[in-house]
């Protein structure tokens, strides 16, 4: 997902919790990103930081947290790391899966058995672990 | 939370019709109805957008004849590249035609991936080509996309009549929104069984004929305009 997809997406999702709580303000909004779709948390930084302008998030803390893309195999139960395939990546895969995480699959195997059948376990996207507001 | 849900809700808010095309059954022509219908309405001076989300079976940039080399433009998100006068989107510029086996889940994701990443502008028309069956795309269109108005394409086949059936049953449960029925590859002669449209009173919009040549022209959207599938196309877009 873009960056500034993904940072709208994020602020819109931020308001209507804060709606939903009838938050004041928000204090901090804790993102997940996940290894595989590869989102670089400089430009979403700025990306959120342009986004937040005038919303009951703009004075809120962002932190990022990064997790690791775990895979196991559907066929063998094999489990392994991003790292482990890493070599097979090359720059348009790489962008592929930016866009697209699931789209691993048309790159990536088992190392152990070769099915393409495998689940992405941790670490596939972007999501917003909790959000910390203040209530009226 | 996943920050995708509300992003869908902005990427389609400057469309002001969305049309999926579903049958339940495969092989009844949801792909050429779905890229047919969205060619003629731009014969017809419409903006028009084409999402191609039969992921395991993408199909409508074979028949668009469109190159799927380039990734689509970045601009805050993706901005779906103009084939054929068409905003079009598909998994396929993201799998360099590798095979993609995906499950429920993953389907379910890439779906809502592309959905929160595409900025289709200002559309008349979105024309969505479904998968067959009622598993996951299907449930995250009538989730996702509650105001799709369906287009439902069936064959005067019992087997189709009866997955159809079950289709419009379900849809309209939810009173989900459907404009009509597309009967394909008829073939004349004298069908035992009735077409479901009847039961629930939902009109049959047109009536397309076995196109014996229909191979000869996918690929070749001029070509395929001009058939007469194409000419039945035109018709339809009177009438939804």
């Amino acid at each position: 997902m873009h960056e500034w997809a993904l940072a709208d997406g994020i602020v819109r999702t931020v308001q209507d919790f804060a709606r939903k709580y009838n938050a004041t303000r928000v204090n901090e909004v804790k993102i997940v990103l996940g290894e595989l779709q590869d989102v670089d948390p400089e430009i979403l930084k700025f990306a959120l930081e342009e986004t937040k302008k005038g919303t009951v998030m703009e004075d809120a803390n962002l932190v990022f947290v990064e997790e690791k893309a775990v895979f196991e195999c559907k066929n063998c139960g094999h489990r392994w790391y991003l790292d482990d395939v890493r070599d097979i990546l090359d720059d348009k895969i790489k962008e592929d899966v930016h866009f697209v995480p699931e789209v691993a699959h048309a790159f990536i195997s088992c190392p152990n058995c070769k099915s393409r059948d495998f689940e992405i376990l941790e670490g596939r996207g972007v999501y917003i672990d909790s959000i910390t507001i203040e209530e009226d | 939370m996943d920050p995708r849900i509300a992003a869908i809700r902005a990427r389609t808010e400057y469309i002001k019709r969305i049309i999926p095309v579903a049958s339940g059954k495969g092989g009844v022509g949801k792909s050429l109805v779905s890229t047919g219908l969205a060619l003629a309405l731009k014969e017809k001076g419409f903006k028009v957008g084409l999402m191609d989300m039969d992921f395991n079976g993408a199909s409508d940039h074979i028949i668009l004849g469109a190159s799927v080399d380039e990734f689509p433009e970045e601009e805050k998100g993706v901005v779906p590249p103009e084939i054929h006068g068409l905003r079009f989107m598909s998994i396929v510029y993201y799998t360099q035609n590798n095979p993609t086996p995906l499950r429920g889940a993953e389907i379910s994701n890439a779906l809502i991936e592309l959905l929160a990443i595409t900025r289709w502008g200002d559309l008349d028309y979105l024309i969505i080509d479904t998968p067959p069956g009622m598993s996951d795309t299907f449930l995250d269109i009538l989730r996702f996309l509650s105001r799709g108005e369906f287009l439902i394409v069936t064959t005067p086949s019992p087997l189709s009549y009866n997955v159809v059936d079950k289709l419009i049953a379900l849809l309209k449960e939810r009173n989900h929104k459907i404009v009509g029925i597309v009967e394909n590859m008829k073939r004349g002669e004298v069908i035992k069984v009735t077409n479901p449209a009847a039961k629930y009173n939902i009109p049959v919009l047109v009536e397309i004929p076995v196109v014996n040549e229909i191979d000869e022209v996918i690929g070749d959207p001029g070509k395929l305009m001009h058939s007469v599938f194409g000419e039945r196309m035109k018709s339809l877009c009177d009438k939804i």
